[in-house]
């Protein structure tokens, strides 16, 4: 059914659909619309039989999320920023354990300077925990793919994230096409956890493992990540044949084919990338973008064989690794056979900085003519920044720096483009 | 495509408008796509929430920043923020006054544009009237829509009452097609001077 929605009531919506047991959650902006509206669908009696767990950290969060799935409940949280960083330690036990948990991530920025504006800083921080990573570029997409993770979660024992662009996706009004709950059912088996806590049956979950086994246990859970790349295509198209429409997969290849400069990217800003490409593609250029919708674990192959024919890849990314600069494109260094030196990396959007067709642009046609440096900051005020390096060499007592700048850029208001 | 950007202050329902905007389109049947600017999310404060309407799926997330329209819910705004800006030359500007351009200091600027796509509704006074309270949002789509012809009437209502439900509801049913009573009236009246 055709609906204009905010992109976090069309999550609440599917995740509903997917008939969780167990949702606990804190509320973070901007996660918070998902949970507030399933706090209604489960206190409305739409989502039956479902606790709804108010708990009172993020850490709690999925501390209940993993008793929950332990106790065999299908289980569900949400968070962003600060809190997916405050509930880490019980993040990488969720993974650790193999426990089927699906959470969505509302993708924000990390603090200090606090700042509740969209990047991916806040699950790049959680790239290596255990979990399957999955990107939404649309509203459509993050609705699809939560009923993917829960399929996924519980085929593989693994919990599933779900990123989707805090503000961006989360507040924006789309259409959608809500699929209806015989669809999901139809897609999405009944929840029948590999392990469950039953007294009758009792046995130890999260028992200290030596030096004799834990790397057997490491190996496992990254073997069973591994699995998930041999069945999600297969899933993609499963979901295409029943619900009418591609989400999810792998990846997504757009005009790639004879392409010299591919770019590469995750989430929303794909679709900008997409109307930069038609815009540059009008002209004559080749280019194309490739859309990784499963970061981990890492399509390498797929990857490989979608770049195989491109001169030079641009990453653009929503994060960027201090010290070393980019992480997507660390990753995308490892599935080109191209030269290193080829792969470009633009840390674009940190903290909401719009991320426009014309600056986009401008990098990729810097690329082509061989002109793009190695790294990249899209958009970087470098009047601002020379501005405050003269303030530390002028004096050792330069304050704070992002006081510093603010008084430089003349508000405290933030500005958005 | 059809861009609108629509400029207020925390409380005046910015964001609400927008998102009623994209569900009026969306039930004519076009592609739309809302989001607000977040952020300065405190009573009072400049808010910009913009709203993207096209006949094919919208994949563009940056800014609106030439925009075929623009909705100004507060005229104190005129000398804070650049609510102009990029607004396209055939563009449309609706502001929430009583006031004419001239009076707001607007009369040469207003002039650049076609006279039929700079209009101005009270409003603030058609909700205080009709609401009983003074959220100039709904009624601003109704202006939009006589002012633009881009959205009918019809189909603001159906948004409002989408939103909205009860009495709250119909107020702002009220209030939207007084306020696009009065924008046609503005119009009516431009072509009858144009007339004579």
């Amino acid at each position: 059914m055709l609906k204009q929605i905010e992109g976090s009531r069309a999550v609440a919506e599917a995740v509903a659909l997917c008939r969780p047991e167990v949702i606990c959650a804190y509320p973070i902006s901007p996660q918070t619309h998902i949970v507030e509206a399933l706090g209604e669908l489960v206190k409305g009696g739409e989502l039956s039989p479902c606790e709804f767990i108010n708990v009172e950290s993020e850490f709690a969060a999925m501390s209940v999320a993993i008793g929950a799935a332990a106790a065999g409940a299908r289980s569900y949280t949400a968070t962003a920023s600060q809190g997916l960083l405050f509930m880490a330690e019980a993040v990488y036990n969720a993974a650790g354990l193999g426990l089927p948990i699906v959470m969505t991530v509302a993708n924000r920025a990390i603090g200090a300077p606090i700042n509740i504006w969209n990047d991916h800083t806040d699950v790049m921080s959680q790239r290596d925990c255990g979990w399957i990573l999955l990107f939404a570029e649309t509203n459509q997409e993050a609705l699809d793919l939560h009923i993917e993770a829960f399929r996924l979660a519980q085929a593989l024992s693994l919990p599933v994230m779900v990123c989707m662009d805090g503000f961006i996706l989360t507040h924006a009004y789309e259409r959608v096409d809500m699929p209806s709950q015989e669809q999901v059912d139809a897609f999405l088996p009944p929840f029948d956890p590999r392990q469950v806590l039953d007294p009758e049956r009792p046995v130890s979950m999260g028992a200290m493992v030596g030096p004799e086994a834990f790397m057997e246990v490491r190996y496992l859970e990254h073997v069973r990540q591994m699995r998930a790349l041999e069945l999600i295509p297969g899933w993609a198209e499963q979901f295409r044949d029943a619900f009418g429409r591609d989400s999810g997969g792998l990846m997504h290849a757009y005009r790639t084919e004879d392409a010299e400069t591919i770019v590469v990217a995750l989430g929303s800003v794909l679709g900008t990338i997409k109307d930069t490409v038609d815009e540059m593609r009008a002209k004559g250029d080749r280019i194309g973008v490739l859309g990784i919708t499963c970061f981990r674990p890492w399509p390498a192959n797929a990857v490989r064989d979608a770049l195989a024919g491109a001169k030079r890849i641009v990453v653009v990314e929503k994060s960027i690794a201090v010290g070393l600069g980019g992480i997507v494109s660390a990753n995308v260094r490892t599935s080109f056979a191209g030269h290193a030196d080829t792969v470009h990396t633009v840390v674009a959007g940190l903290g909401g900085r719009a991320i426009t067709r014309q600056s986009l642009a401008g990098v990729f046609a810097s690329a082509a003519a061989g002109t793009l440096p190695p790294l990249t900051f899209l958009d970087l005020d470098h009047g601002l920044v020379e501005r405050a390096l003269a303030r530390e060499r002028e004096t050792r007592h330069s304050g704070p720096v992002a006081e510093g700048l603010l008084r430089d850029v003349g508000l405290v208001a933030a500005k958005i483009s | 495509m059809f861009q609108i950007r629509i400029h207020g202050r925390g409380g005046q329902g910015v964001v609400t408008a927008a998102e009623m905007l994209s569900v009026a389109a969306f039930i004519e049947g076009h592609h739309a796509q809302a989001f607000p600017s977040f952020g300065s999310e405190r009573t009072g404060a400049p808010v910009v929430a913009y709203c993207r309407i096209d006949d094919r799926e919208i994949r563009l997330r940056e800014p609106i920043l030439e925009p075929d329209a623009i909705i100004i819910q507060d005229p104190t705004l005129l000398n804070q923020v650049d609510v102009f800006g990029g607004l396209r030359r055939e563009g449309f500007v609706l502001i929430n006054t009583s006031r004419t351009f001239e009076a707001l200091g607007l009369g040469e600027f207003a002039a650049q544009f076609p006279p039929r796509h700079v209009c101005t509704v009270p409003a603030t006074e058609i909700a205080l009237k009709l609401i009983g309270r003074p959220l100039p949002n709904a009624a601003l789509l109704g202006g939009f829509a006589a002012a633009t012809g881009r959205i009918t009437l019809e189909s603001v209502s159906a948004a409002i009452r989408e939103k909205f439900s009860g009495r709250v509801a119909e107020g702002n049913v009220a209030a939207a097609a007084e306020s696009f009573a009065h924008v046609r009236r503005e119009k009516e009246e431009l072509d009858h001077a144009q007339a004579d």
